[in-house]
């Protein structure tokens, strides 16, 4: 709003009035609407290059501080634990310590993904299905799961069952709360459009929700995805050595115990290696086929 | 209040969509508020009604309400004589917002979506159909394209495609192209006409502006604000685009306008809500009088 003029205030001229134009528009060359980036930045767009080379500068760091530090049983230098792992992989024994855990982990990570989809249609369908679902998360969410283990133990005995609970455990309560956070993110108009075509229960949820909800089920899946593996070897730590074939944990307090300080590394590695591998392999394709390819994050 | 005149008689057949003494209400978690009171109206076959009315006047409810969504707390509404009690697919809503297109599905799904989660056709006679559809609102050529990459006048075009591939008993518009700039809004209701011509479907259109009533529908009904009633029912089949800056055109819409807004002075008590209303109604009895 314009202040009102005081008195003596003069008021600005009118502007002068200028002769009309019409410019006739060639068509322009195609370049000048839209043109290539140069090379060096197109190249510095690619995810996996920015990335391996802050994983070059990582693992340069650690040669050289395991150098100075000079002391093979506390902290041996990435080419020590590098031969390890690539010995314990030729061997074989990684491999088969890895494809145990991750047996074990696929199995209780499957089975926590369908219970959460239970207790969230649940939840989105009936008022009572909601209560439920906010009062358990907020019980079991905040309780680690491998607080759990030792009860676990009592109930299933040593060995699969045992690691299956608590994997459940951790993977159930942050995917519920995730997916369930996503349900009501999607928006009013989406869920009419749904409605309008007939659309109605577990056709609605999964025709409907699951989609829209997705960018917040694949974060849940990640969560979900990183509490099991650290359940998974942190039980295997404490109980891998009775239930006779033991995991990737068990690999690792092994060789601790027999001063195989490198190995304890490369067994680490591993479970870095497993973690980067099924995150940009597994998560990242799942999420440029969909949510990115969608729209739906960026 | 005006006289109604029922084109039954004359039409043979009887209305395809009854509106009859509904009253819809909805809940805040301190007041039941009265959106519509006690509505009335018809539509007959191959209709452009329109719904009218300054915001807060309960239409946008109502087309919910025939939608299926909202349930009324009095009288009824039917289609072919059946009451509605629930969402369906014989009345498609194309929405305002542009979320109404899943995001997940491509142009090409997106028209063939209710066709396939109604049920009503197999897959290829889905696709087929949808095809179609989208060649009439002219975007075969982005049928691959997913709506995030789209503008905004084609998310709605897409979703006009979707709603006709369904061929619904009636076509519900909640006011369709508001969101839109005036250059493609102008555009999009000629392109409206145009498929209404070819296609003649039944139409209910929910919009807040006097020009785009009259030039969209043939009969307008009017809603006053607070809680919604019907105020008057108006023709407007003579009008089109290009009647917008005729002398006839210019006075229906300041007879519209008087209307709306003579209302107001009688049942508003005093509410900070109404004052801007009462301005308007102010000067648009002024130019009225003038």
């Amino acid at each position: 709003m314009n202040a009102p003029l005081s008195p003596g205030q003069s008021l600005p001229p009118d502007p002068p009035v200028r002769p009309e134009f019409e410019h006739a528009l060639p068509p322009l060359s195609p370049r000048a609407a839209e043109r290539p980036l140069p090379w060096t930045q197109r190249i510095w767009q690619q995810d996996w290059l920015r990335r391996g080379l802050i994983l070059v500068v990582l693992a340069f760091a650690w040669e050289v501080t395991a150098r100075v530090q000079d002391n093979d049983l506390l902290f041996p230098t990435f080419l020590q634990t590098g031969k390890a792992l690539l010995e314990g992989l030729a061997g074989g024994e990684l491999l088969l310590r890895a494809g145990i855990s991750i047996g074990v982990l696929l199995q209780g990570y499957a089975a926590g993904i369908l219970a959460a989809f239970v207790l969230t249609t649940l939840a989105v369908s009936t008022r009572i299905g909601r209560d439920l679902l906010s009062t358990l998360t907020a019980m079991f969410n905040p309780l680690p799961a491998i607080a759990l283990l030792p009860l676990a133990l009592l109930w299933f005995g040593l060995g699969r069952g045992s690691l299956i609970f608590v994997l459940i455990h951790s993977v159930l309560w942050p995917l519920a709360l995730n997916t369930y956070a996503g349900f009501q993110g999607v928006p009013e108009t989406l869920r009419m459009a749904g409605r309008n075509y007939g659309l109605r229960g577990l056709r609605y949820v999964l025709q409907i929700l699951v989609p829209a909800a997705l960018p917040s089920i694949l974060a849940g899946l990640k969560v979900g995805w990183a509490f099991a593996w650290r359940t998974l070897i942190a039980a295997e730590l404490v109980f891998g050595a009775s239930s006779g074939k033991g995991g990737l944990g068990w690999y690792i307090f092994q060789n601790r115990n027999e001063l195989y300080t490198d190995r304890v590394f490369a067994g680490l590695a591993l479970v870095i290696i497993i973690g980067l591998l099924v995150e940009t392999l597994g998560f990242q394709t799942l999420e440029r086929v969909t949510v990115r390819r969608w729209g739906l994050q960026r | 209040m005006a006289t109604v005149t029922h084109l039954n008689h004359s039409s043979g057949t009887g209305p395809l969509l009854q509106v009859d003494g509904v009253s819809l209400e909805y809940r805040t978690p301190q007041h039941v508020v009265r959106a519509t009171h006690q509505v009335s109206f018809d539509v007959h076959e191959a209709d452009r009604f329109v719904l009218l009315g300054a915001s807060g006047c309960g239409k946008s409810t109502l087309l919910k309400a025939i939608a299926g969504f909202i349930a009324p707390v009095e009288g009824e509404i039917r289609l072919d004589g059946r009451a509605i009690d629930a969402p369906g697919p014989d009345r498609i809503v194309v929405f305002q917002e542009f979320d109404q297109l899943p995001p997940w599905k491509t142009v090409l799904d997106n028209v063939a979506f209710p066709l396939l989660a109604s049920r009503t056709l197999g897959r290829a006679e889905a696709v087929e159909r949808a095809k179609h559809y989208i060649d009439k609102v002219g975007l075969t050529p982005f049928a691959s394209a997913f709506p995030h990459t789209l503008s905004g006048g084609m998310k709605q075009r897409v979703a006009i495609a979707r709603a006709l591939a369904m061929q619904p008993r009636v076509l519900l518009m909640d006011e369709p192209f508001a969101a839109l700039d005036a250059l493609t809004r102008r555009k999009m209701q000629e392109e409206l006409l145009a498929l209404w011509d070819e296609v003649r479907f039944t139409l209910l259109f929910v919009t807040h502006s006097i020009e785009e009533a009259l030039v969209v529908g043939n009969r307008i009904g009017l809603l006053s604000p607070h809680p919604g009633r019907l105020r008057a029912e108006i023709n407007s089949h003579h009008f089109d685009l290009l009647s917008q800056g005729s002398a006839e055109f210019q006075q229906t819409t300041q007879r519209i306008h008087g209307l709306l807004f003579d209302d107001v002075a009688y049942s508003a008590p005093a509410q900070a809500a109404h004052a801007g209303l009462r301005h308007r109604q102010q000067t648009g009895s002024q130019r009225l009088s003038a």
